[in-house]
């Protein structure tokens, strides 16, 4: 499903990725982890373009993410397309960015009606169906500031999954919740995952990446170090880097 | 056993009745200040230069409320076409687009560089520059002309001169607002395949308007009061109705008071209105809404009677 060779990336003079090789099959659940500035983030944020790729290939669905290939040459894709690649791949940021604006029906709505012309009615009904799947069927009309942490980043998954994406990218989806809010959120992600979903999860939530994940990667200073079964990885981290990592945070 | 609350009630102390702290400032504040009215008001009154049976009865006259309806429609007029052109900039302004960024910057450059009277006596005096506008190729065939003396006559001098020159203002509110939109809204909107012309209009420019409405607000009231340079368009808004008249009969001093009244009047309106339209924008960033004024009024008038 996703297929990265040696992919690379610069801000300015920082190179904060230093080739990851990585491929995650459908239905696979991947949790990536990592000290914070390991670039983690941001390769998540290659897989939807939301950062462009300096080198390497990164491929969706076997199509390039951010370009088109034609012969040799590439070519940089038109913001149309780009958005038409992303359609297929849904995202939850660790500050959830739900709209204030709009309340919880109207988040999950928003693209569905906007960016694939679906009529406001079959959305509604979608997006209350999902508002449903995560336990908030009764607050679609509460306004994000009015909904706690873990109510709205449910709001935003189900916002994510209103668009019938194929792939699901996590970046940090608990991190910014009270520690006893957690719990709904992961409920909802593990859920997903026996669905089939093909989720990438950045996350430092160790006990979810060894129940639910198929296969962990240990990321550190823009490489990937280590990666495998969840429970190897875990139990039995084979690089000195990992080694200390995990023992800070298990 | 009892629950807490009851017995919080039975055993509560008396509440405390203690001498407020003395704020001898204050008097002394009250002392100065009701001076300074008691010698205004007795000027007021007394002097019978500021004419006030002179200014009641022109005060209503045809040509002043003629005025008074000019001043209201170029102030709105000029304000709408500040706001669209303003959002229009300013997203240029943005652009990654350097040749449109650069044109929106040069755009302000000028129009906020000029003083508005010098710009609005230039599109008054635009006939002096270009006798004839023509459409057609350069150096080429010309297919339509226009005398400029009847393409701008003054009425469009005061409204080009008032509204290209906000414009530039508000183009920088505008800005300021959408810059003030967490970047985490646009990179969700990207994320869910949104365009970038919806996520503007959609996304950002709702939120944009809790910053922009307040300093709007303010540039309403300032070009309420900056109408009053089309008088040397020459157009015929409030101050030039009112100066006429004071010329005129003489009475310049007592027309300037009326002027001024009125254009209080009308800002006192549009400073209403504007806590309104706040309070509107203000929803989904709070939790509950502030009471309004008449709202606070009336709970402070039960909570009276309950004592």
């Amino acid at each position: 499903m996703v297929k990265a060779e040696q992919v690379h990336k610069w801000f300015g003079r920082v190179e904060v990725l230093k080739g990851i090789d990585l491929e995650v099959a459908p239905r696979e659940v991947m949790c990536i982890i990592g000290p914070s500035g390991s670039g983690k983030s941001t390769f998540l944020r290659c897989i939807n373009h939301l950062e462009r790729v300096d080198a390497g290939r990164l491929s969706v669905d076997g199509q390039l993410v951010g370009y088109r290939e034609r012969g040799e040459k590439l070519y940089e894709m038109p913001d149309k397309d780009v958005a038409k690649q992303r359609r297929e791949i849904g995202m939850v940021f660790q500050r959830f960015n739900l709209f204030p604006h709009m309340t919880a029906i109207e988040n999950i709505v928003e693209a569905p009606i906007r960016a694939r012309g679906e009529s406001k009615a079959v959305a509604r009904d979608r997006a209350q169906k999902l508002l449903d799947r995560v336990g908030l069927g009764d607050r679609g009309n509460a306004y994000p500031t009015q909904l706690s942490g873990g109510q709205q980043q449910r709001v935003a998954i189900a916002r994510a999954l209103a668009m019938q994406p194929k792939l699901m990218l996590f970046d940090e989806p608990t991190s910014a919740l009270d520690p006893e809010l957690v719990g709904e959120v992961l409920d909802v992600m593990r859920q997903l995952a026996l669905e089939g979903m093909t989720m990438i999860v950045v996350t430092h939530e160790m006990g979810f990446a060894r129940e639910v994940g198929d296969s962990l990667v240990f990321m550190d200073d823009g490489v990937v170090v280590e990666a495998g079964a969840p429970k190897d990885v875990l139990a039995n981290p084979q690089h000195r880097r990992t080694q200390t990592f995990l023992s800070k945070v298990l | 056993m009892s629950t807490p609350t009851k017995a919080g009630t039975a055993n509560r102390p008396e509440a405390i009745k203690a001498v407020p702290v003395r704020h001898p400032g204050r008097w002394v504040a009250v002392a100065v200040i009701a001076l300074l009215v008691a010698m205004f008001v007795h000027s007021v009154l007394t002097n019978p230069n500021w004419e006030w049976s002179f200014q009641w009865q022109n005060a209503f006259r045809g040509p002043v409320l003629h005025g008074v309806w000019t001043t209201i429609w170029l102030t709105i007029a000029a304000m709408a076409m500040g706001v669209v052109l303003g959002i229009v900039l300013s997203v240029m302004r943005l652009s990654p687009n350097p040749v449109l960024s650069g044109a929106a910057w040069f755009y302000i450059w000028v129009f906020r560089g000029t003083p508005v009277l010098v710009q609005l006596v230039i599109w008054a005096q635009l006939g002096s520059l270009y006798r004839n506008i023509s459409v057609g190729v350069p150096f080429g065939p010309e297919w339509f002309t226009f005398e400029t003396r009847n393409l701008i006559p003054n009425v469009a001098a005061a409204l080009l001169g008032l509204g290209l020159n906000e414009a530039a203002y508000m183009s920088e509110i505008v800005r300021a607002g959408i810059l003030s939109v967490d970047e985490g809204q646009t990179e969700a909107a990207s994320a869910l395949s949104l365009s970038r012309m919806q996520t503007l209009r959609r996304i950002i420019l709702p939120q944009a308007m809790r910053v922009v409405v307040p300093p709007t607000g303010n540039e309403t009231i300032s070009m309420l009061k900056t109408t009053s340079l089309v008088a040397y368009v020459p157009y015929y808004e409030l101050f030039f109705q009112t100066s006429a008249i004071g010329s005129r009969t003489f009475q310049v001093f007592p027309m300037l008071v009326t002027a001024s009244i009125w254009y209080l009047a009308m800002t006192s309106v549009l400073m209403v209105g504007q806590y309104y339209i706040e309070r509107y924008y203000a929803r989904g960033s709070v939790r509950t809404l502030p009471p309004t004024p008449l709202q606070r009024l009336r709970m402070r008038l039960t909570r009276a009677e309950l004592r």
